[in-house]
């Protein structure tokens, strides 16, 4: 089920660079990133504010193009993967349309693709039972706790059967508890359906404890200083979190930050608006 | 949404049943219906004691009675005035409000139209109404009930336009990236966001705009026009000293607008019950 050498790559990424030409000079927010992730894999990508994960995850979702490089999806180049509709996003807040039913809410992106409506039906239905939000098809989303419209974000995220999913911090505005919870839904999710998906995260425990794979990166030009094998077994649980293990790599992950130049903790710096941020127009979070 | 949507006893709030709504309705309109008897008995009180002349104020029996002596009157029919009144406020009301969100749709899609017909837009607002009334009535033809419904979608255009323009555009920007990654073209970003979005705003600002409507017909009728009209009422009985009939016919006037505004929470209720101004009623 992981990316073992040899896998197909669902993504490769190219000699990327990003130049952000915002005020006199502009800034440099990605600079030389290769990184190829197979299918199947669950890749977290964290580095300090700045380092350009967000940045990264909008270049591999076409909604953002390299200045220099190629991103290439499913053997396709991004912009073809993503009018091939091959993506699912979540971002940080759950972006669900307060006029629409939770299950109108999921069923968008079929709608989009013109899907039929009974297979609409059945496939939102699905979905929302993938999430164990079934009971909830025809509540409004504000009738839901903020942890259960990020799981109607995921089930509409993964209603397309996507090649992957992207996740921007998808958990950063849930409480600890409801947040650890989460992790292990979408490890479930992620086993029962099979997808690939690429996370970004600021918190070194949940890169570890849900990825395959974590992606050290570091800012100014933000790169890619360190790939880190997760090899714990599945299904991952809370005695995962006691994993001696578990513990080597988070101390691992928490030193290649530290020796990364870009910050002395992986959790958000003060130090501006970062070029990811400005990437997304301010718009989340 | 019936009560079967929440099969699991979830913390949903159930609707409540007619009798408990009707409760609640009477609850929440008694202050107000006290209130408003309260000061109609005192105002007819003060009135009689304090022997107010009825050009200062008529006590609200004179008023009354005045309603129903002109409602259909050879000198003044109040009931013919209100009726012209109300459809010359109608009339520039959806003038301006479909002026007003052709506008809005076009500043929205593009930046240069945006650029070009907001001066423009403020500076129609800027014009003071009673200066451009009689300009207008020689426009649109002073008998015609058209100068007075253009002088209501004069007023009515800017709050609109403004309001579906901020509808339309301020949209969150991660909902449009989530379009993107679908695929979505701008119409159907349009259709399926940016839409449903603005509907908020536009009814906002066409609750404002029922009372503005009525302010525009009845400025211009003051410049002439059909006597018929509340506006003509209003000047003819009070240089008649007939104070009686001109508080009637503000009162129709006041009428109208509490229907317009009624009209539009309806329309409220009926496209946007998921809106949080709304939520208590439907949930």
């Amino acid at each position: 089920m992981t990316g073992e050498a040899g896998a197909p790559a669902v993504v490769r990424i190219a000699s990327v660079e990003k130049r952000f030409e915002a005020g006199g000079g502009g800034t440099v927010a990605l600079a030389g990133i290769d990184l190829d992730i197979g299918r199947g894999e669950f890749v977290s990508l964290i580095g300090p504010s700045g380092c350009g994960k967000s940045t990264l995850l909008r270049l591999i979702g076409d909604l953002i193009a390299p200045s220099a490089g190629t991103v290439e999806v499913n053997g396709k180049a991004a912009h073809a993967a993503r009018l091939g509709r091959e993506y699912g996003i979540v971002f940080q807040a759950p972006v669900l349309f307060e006029w629409r039913t939770v299950e109108d809410n999921v069923k968008l992106p079929l709608e989009l693709m013109g899907m039929g409506r009974p297979d609409r039906e059945r496939r939102a239905r699905a979905m929302l039972e993938l999430v164990e939000l079934g009971e909830f098809a025809r509540h409004h989303p504000y009738q839901l706790s903020g942890g259960m419209q990020q799981r109607v974000a995921i089930a509409r995220a993964l209603a397309l059967e996507p090649a992957i999913l992207l996740m921007d911090e998808p958990f950063g505005a849930l409480d600890e508890m409801t947040r650890e919870r989460m992790n292990s839904e979408v490890l479930r999710i992620w086993r029962q359906t099979g997808t690939t998906i690429v996370f970004v995260t600021h918190s070194i425990p949940e890169a570890v404890f849900l990825s395959t794979r974590v992606v050290v990166m570091s800012a100014r030009p933000g790169r890619i200083t360190r790939l880190v094998e997760v090899p714990l077994a599945h299904p991952r649980n809370d005695e995962t979190r006691e994993d001696p293990t578990y513990f080597r790599l988070v101390t691992e992950v928490r030193e290649a930050l530290r020796g990364g130049g870009g910050g002395s903790d992986a959790t958000d710096g003060v130090d501006g608006p970062s070029p990811e941020r400005l990437a997304a127009e301010g718009g989340i979070g | 949404m019936t009560a079967a949507a929440t099969p699991l006893g979830t913390p949903v709030t159930r609707p409540p049943g007619a009798a408990q709504r009707l409760a609640r309705t009477l609850r929440e309109t008694a202050p107000a219906i006290v209130v408003f008897v309260a000061v109609i008995v005192a105002w007819e009180v003060i009135v009689r004691a304090l022997a107010i002349r009825a050009f200062i104020l008529p006590p609200p029996s004179a008023i009354v009675a005045a309603l129903g002596e002109n409602w259909d009157g050879a000198r003044w029919s109040l009931s013919e005035s209100a009726r012209t009144t109300l459809f010359e406020a109608l009339g520039g009301l959806v003038i301006g409000t479909v002026v007003g969100v052709a506008v809005a749709f076009a500043i929205a899609r593009w930046a240069t139209m945006r650029d070009a017909a907001l001066p423009f837009a403020i500076a129609a607002n800027a014009i003071p109404i009673i200066a451009i009334a009689p300009i207008f009535n020689a426009w649109f033809g002073v008998t015609n009930p058209l100068s007075k419904m253009m002088l209501a979608a004069l007023l009515v255009f800017f709050p609109v336009m403004i309001n579906v323009t901020r509808g339309l555009m301020q949209v969150e920007p991660s909902a449009i990236e989530l379009m993107r990654s679908y695929a979505a073209s701008e119409w159907e970003i349009l259709r399926r966001v940016r839409i449903p979005n603005a509907l908020p705003y536009f009814l906002t600002a066409l609750k404002l705009a029922t009372t503005l409507s009525l302010i525009g017909a009845i400025v211009g009728e003051y410049f002439g026009g059909s006597s018929t009209v509340i506006g003509r009422v209003v000047v003819q009985s009070a240089s008649a000293l007939r104070f009686d009939v001109t508080w009637a016919a503000i009162i129709l006037g006041a009428g109208a607008g509490i229907m317009l505004y009624l009209a539009v929470t309806a329309l409220e209720r009926l496209l946007i019950p998921w809106h949080a101004s709304l939520r208590g009623e439907v949930a």
